[in-house]
């Protein structure tokens, strides 16, 4: 993508630059110019609200799951010590 | 107080999640915390006649286990040739024998609420996930919850970055939109 100097951004270009931030990819620049665009277009501020929340329950969900065991491991656990148990 | 009694083929359903998650706050790595909850498992099995009844199944294998996170400790550190752990665990030499039930501390199942939330919101996002068209789906799911890095996408679906992203924002506004309606 070629580079635009200009600090005023479309809300196509806004609402690419608020994915990317999603992923922590967007640069300083970039960053810059979303929050300015934020600053006067409701209707990226809403989309920019939105993303930030999916964003946020979905590596809430990511950071809790990884404290449990998943299925398959239990599965193979289980195996395992129905084997010994049955020794 | 009752007798409790040991009855091995139901520990793993009842009390993995619990023995794991107990694990894995302490000792930060999903592989070795496997291997200890198993070993627990195991060697809760070949100590079996050693239970005395008087503490309940979860605490006697969380006491058990409790050994196993020290002895990982123990073993991690000497690799680096140091620190020798002493502990005292009980002045008075009568209850000898006695002390791993007798000092567990049992903080009862704190997490159970956030589980049954979580397992909930997992769902949830699944749920949302499934609706979404296929591609869509495997790319969002490579992406936020799996971690992939964006060059590693488009190779593996020989797209451009640009393309990518469209895809990417076409998926976040859908599952925003369904987890609107779904969870908040």
């Amino acid at each position: 993508m070629k580079k635009n100097y200009n600090l005023f951004i479309p809300c196509d270009e806004a609402q690419h630059v608020c994915d990317k931030s999603q992923y922590k990819e967007a640069s300083l620049f970039e960053k810059i110019k979303l929050s300015l665009h934020l600053a006067f277009c409701k209707v990226c501020l809403q989309y920019n609200r939105k993303n930030t929340k999916l964003t946020n329950i979905i590596s809430k969900n990511n950071a809790q799951e990884s404290l449990y065991l998943d299925l398959n491991e239990k599965n193979s656990l289980q195996n395992m010590f129905e084997r010994e148990l049955n020794r | 107080m009752a007798e409790h009694k040991l009855n091995p083929n139901t520990w793993i359903e009842k009390y993995s999640d619990y023995l794991f998650n107990y694990t894995i706050v302490r000792v930060d790595d999903r592989e070795i915390a496997k291997d200890i909850v198993q070993e627990t498992f195991f060697a809760g099995l070949r100590s079996m006649k050693n239970f005395k009844g008087e503490a309940s199944e979860r605490t006697w294998l969380i006491s058990i286990l409790k050994r196993k996170i020290i002895d990982h400790y123990r073993k991690i550190n000497s690799n680096k040739g140091k620190a020798e752990v002493r502990m005292a665990y009980n002045s008075d030499a009568d209850s000898e024998g006695d002390w791993l039930e007798e000092r567990v501390a049992d903080p009862y199942a704190e997490n159970a609420e956030s589980k049954i939330e979580n397992n909930e919101l997992g769902k949830a996002i699944h749920n949302c996930l499934s609706k979404l068209p296929e591609k869509q789906a495997t790319i969002f799911r490579m992406k936020t919850i799996d971690g992939f890095d964006t060059e590693t996408i488009c190779n593996e679906f020989d797209i451009t970055a640009s393309n990518l992203w469209v895809i990417i924002h076409r998926a976040r506004t859908a599952m925003a939109a369904c987890m609107e309606k779904n969870w908040f």
